[in-house]
């Protein structure tokens, strides 16, 4: 009881003056919450979450000077007050004993994890050296940035300030970037993140293997959820039996790979049975006839064979779509890196919703809209003669942002020119990108390679120096200004301090500046001061932002019914049905489905996907995080697994088609997978010996994704192309 | 009196594990230990499946065994609000308890003490929601008070089919999931 008796205690105390201090700035909801201190023994510190990268702002309390627990904050947009699972044990990070504590050097061969600790003064001066060396000898695009997420603001400004464009994030070529290009191919703009999908109003929400649910983007599922509650029409194609699967109306069981096949039937349908928006399409389309020839052949018969759903059940699914339009939601997806024509079924998906007459329409696309607040005066960056590495010749013409694989190509093999240092932030390139054999080799041609991380991650072990950043909870960090439906201002605040020598990435990136000589860019004293500025700028300041959280600005008009201009940046001016940038350049100008290779007789297709509880490869030695979920499972389908003699909870281990072993991975033996691929959550099967508690637990996917199949309209490297055996008795 | 009891929405649970993660942050309960739980049962055959995902922890029967079997006291029902709970202090970790109970909610905390679920009460007597349901994200779950009528809980029992967990056991469990 004497717990009890404790919190009854602070219950007590908690209302006091403090509660109406921060009640004072914000809505009446945020002081009714309770546990606001008076004596000094709790305080809820409003900040923005950054386990995953969705942004959720948060309030997070300490009790007794200790971080004690994370809270949604009752006013943001995104997480409607209430975290998902990962953000709820964000407590974790701060407490995660694997922790990086200071600079580490490396004392042995790059990759051998063998350390010593260092000074920052040091760590930074040997950087700053090379980076110097590497400017005089290479020039200065010769350095690399990858970074993901927002605290690669710094960095990034760092980085060009020195003069390298050379700046990349996994999560385009390896995740989202084939929906953008779809989306922009088509309506002459992405999808974004958070996406601008409106399925709080959508009546029919179609799913092509995105699993909301086990994907835990916060605002999506609660939306999904709000959708389930409120009866609208769901419908999943997934080869998995996911939990949004569960939700569903409809499940199709498409076969692994064939998801075109079912976009283009589905539009097939919508065509020949005059079901689509006519008064939509003949407004606002471009090339309907020559798109609607094209699609002719595509019948639910002709996608039979490929998919295996039944055509009656397509015609079933597409009237249903049609019934509800324009607000059917046929959701974009976020990791679409499948199968390399990845792009081109972001554009099938695109067009789906044209026919739909969805895009800027109540319950499917709307527009969103963000604050207007000024970059900070920076000096300009110096031009780079060379460009950018990534994309020589515009080989992949429709990339629209950098392609890691690009650098790491450059990086390997010295064309167009040399890339002779990496700066890895935030990114664990080992589980990021694939073929980890290519990454390898292009680090052997390197001489810089730094890790700023706050684990000491796979790609860490390859670093020369690794330089341990203070985590979400103990630093400043860039403003968010969001890009939303409803648009809003937001700040990132320390909570507790580091408990070790780790730093903050923005005072990291200028100590980084200061030793390179690059002072001019960096003509603020701290960081106080730059947000301060910037937030002035937009007729706000950090006291009240400190004390609030974050700021809502003045709703826009989402569709274009509210007075949103129907007004598309492609070429034409108008939804393109008929892509005359495609044909151009070579390429389809309608989506044309091919079916993938199929694996060596016996093997299985690996696919993979995330767990709620997880983000990525980043969370797996998060206490919290790491006892609700410590190892991930292979997925089989349960005929499979009789004919093999394969029972749940057995080990295996998975050798690909180019004979790599994985790490030990328990089965789960399941009807609720189709049998001819296998499926596991992303992330596990840690093989850096810094991350002692994740160490060996589970497999990884990444390190069994030796083959990639490059999207050839902008780059993205499709992972769904590898294929598997399992080897029992491990 | 009141009586506490939960209503949880299966077709809105994702079994996302939010519940879970926040009763460990909120209640500090120990590495390798959860209050709650998260379960999913798989029915049929590809592709006519059914999932029930349910989240689970102590009951807070009406007629708890893990009470009546407990040789100290320690194990009792709190009033108001007819909870369950463990006086730590009275409790000597002799595990009757834990066999007594149909529903495994219950463990030894590594200080000795038989641990489990209290409805958040410290949180409830405030006026706010247990951890668990305050934080799902889907909105899956509802507590109240199941003697008043009027209640949100006895609309959605009166709206919806539901069931319990193991009825046959007797116990008369408080927690009711709908379909």
């Amino acid at each position: 009881m004497n717990r009890i008796s404790r919190r009854r205690f602070l219950k007590i105390a908690g209302f006091g003056a403090g509660a109406a201090a921060i009640a004072a700035g914000t809505s009446g909801r945020l002081g009714a919450m309770g546990r606001q201190p008076a004596a000094g023994e709790t305080r809820v510190v409003p900040t923005y979450c950054d386990i995953c990268f969705w942004k959720c702002n948060a309030l997070a309390h300490v009790r007794d000077g200790r971080l004690w627990k994370i809270t949604g904050h009752p006013d943001d947009p995104l997480s409607r007050g209430r975290l998902c699972p990962r953000g709820t044990g964000g407590v974790g990070a701060h407490f995660d004993p694997d922790r990086l504590r200071a600079p580490l050097m490396r004392r042995k061969a790059r990759g051998g994890e063998e350390w010593v600790e260092v000074t920052w003064d040091e760590a930074l001066g040997f950087v700053a050296e090379r980076m110097q060396q590497i400017k005089a000898e290479h020039g200065p695009e010769a350095m690399a940035l990858f970074s993901h997420g927002i605290g690669g603001t710094f960095l990034k400004h760092t980085l060009k300030a020195y003069g390298s464009p050379n700046i990349a994030a996994p999560s385009f070529a390896q995740c989202r970037g084939p929906r953008d290009v779809g989306f922009e191919l088509t309506f002459g703009e992405g999808v974004g993140s958070p996406e601008r999908t409106d399925i709080a109003n959508a009546r029919c929400l179609v799913l092509i293997g995105s699993h909301l649910g086990e994907n835990m983007h916060n605002t999506q599922v609660q939306e999904f959820a709000d959708a389930v509650a409120t009866g609208a029409a769901i419908i999943v194609a997934d080869p998995r039996f996911s939990i949004a699967a569960s939700k569903a109306r409809h499940y199709l069981p498409v076969k692994a790979g064939s998801d075109l096949a079912l976009l283009l039937a589905w539009m097939n349908v919508l065509v020949t049975e005059g079901l689509y928006d006519r008064d939509y399409v003949e407004k606002h389309g471009f090339g309907f006839d020559h798109f609607s020839a094209e699609i002719a052949s595509r019948t639910p018969e002709w996608a039979y064979p490929e998919t295996g759903i039944a055509p009656e059940t397509i015609r079933e699914t597409a009237r249903l779509m049609a019934r509800h339009r324009p607000a059917t939601l046929v959701h974009p997806g976020r990791r679409t890196t499948w199968y390399g024509d990845d792009a081109q079924r972001g554009r099938a998906i695109a067009l789906l919703n044209a026919l739909l007459g969805s895009w800027g329409r109540k319950g499917g696309f709307y527009y969103p809209s963000s604050m207007d607040v000024p970059d900070y005066p920076y000096p300009p960056y110096p031009a780079s003669a060379r460009g950018k590495v990534d994309n020589p010749g515009q080989r992949f013409p429709f990339a629209s942002e950098a392609i890691t694989t690009g650098i790491r190509e450059a990086t390997r093999t010295g064309e167009p020119y040399p890339v002779k240092g990496w700066m890895v932030y935030a990114t664990n390139l080992i589980h990021a990108l694939p073929n980890e054999a290519e990454t390898l080799r292009a680090i052997e041609r390197l001489d810089l390679m730094v890790v700023v991380d706050v684990i000491p991650s796979e790609i860490a072990g390859w670093a020369d120096v690794v330089l341990p950043e203070a985590t979400y909870l103990e630093r400043y960090d860039e403003i968010n200004v969001e890009l939303f439906r409803e648009p809003f201002v937001a700040l990132r605040q320390p909570v507790v301090p580091p408990p070790h020598d780790q730093k903050p990435n923005w005072w990291i990136a200028r100590e980084l500046a200061f030793k390179l000589g690059l002072d001019a860019y960096y003509p603020w004293t701290d960081i106080e001061e730059y947000l301060d500025h910037r937030l002035k700028g937009a007729g706000l300041g950090l006291a009240e932002l400190k004390q609030r959280g974050l700021v809502r600005g003045p709703p826009a008009p989402l569709y274009f019914e509210d007075g949103v201009p129907a007004e598309f940046a492609t070429p034409s001016g108008k939804i393109e049905f008929y892509s005359t940038q495609l044909a151009a350049a070579g390429f389809d100008p309608v989506p044309r489905y091919k079916a993938p290779e199929p694996g060596p007789p016996g093997s299985f297709r690996l696919l993979f996907g995330r767990a709620p509880v997880h983000s990525f490869s980043r969370t797996q030695t998060n206490p919290i995080l790491r006892d609700a979920m410590d190892e991930n499972e292979l997925w089989l389908n349960a005929s499979v697994g009789a004919r093999l003699g394969l029972a749940s909870g057995e080990y295996v281990r998975l050798r690909n088609q180019d004979g790599v072993l994985s790490n030990r991975i328990r089965l789960r033996v399941t009807e609720a997978i189709r049998p001819e691929c296998v499926y596991m959550v992303h992330g596990f099967g840690h093989t850096a010996r810094g991350l002692r508690s994740a160490y060996g637990r589970g497999a990884s996917d990444a390190q069994l994704i030796t083959r990639y199949a490059t999207d050839p309209l902008m780059g993205g490297t499709g992972a769904n192309v590898n294929f598997v055996t399992l080897e029992p008795g491990a | 009196m009141a009586r506490f009891g939960m209503v949880i929405d299966t077709r809105q649970c994702v079994g996302c594990m939010d519940c879970v993660v926040a009763c460990k942050v909120e209640n500090d309960v120990p590495d390798g230990f959860c209050r709650d739980w998260i379960n999913q049962r798989l029915e049929g055959t590809m592709p006519d499946l059914r999932l029930t995902i349910t989240s689970e922890r102590c009951n807070h029967c009406d007629r708890p065994p893990c009470v009546s079997c407990c040789p100290t006291g320690a194990s009792h029902v709190h009033e108001p609000g007819k909870v369950v709970l463990v006086d730590h202090g009275k409790c000597i970790g002799c595990k009757a308890c834990l066999a007594s109970c149909p529903y495994g909610a219950r463990f030894i905390h590594p200080e000795g003490y038989a641990d489990k679920c209290t409805f958040c009460i410290h949180r409830v007597e405030k006026g706010e929601l247990p951890a668990c349901v305050a934080v799902c994200p889907t909105h899956a779950m509802h507590f109240g008070d199941l003697d008043d009528p009027g209640s949100g809980l006895n609309r959605l029992l009166a709206s919806r089919r539901h069931f319990v967990l193991k009825p046959d056991a007797g116990t008369q469990p408080r927690i009711f999931y709908l379909e």
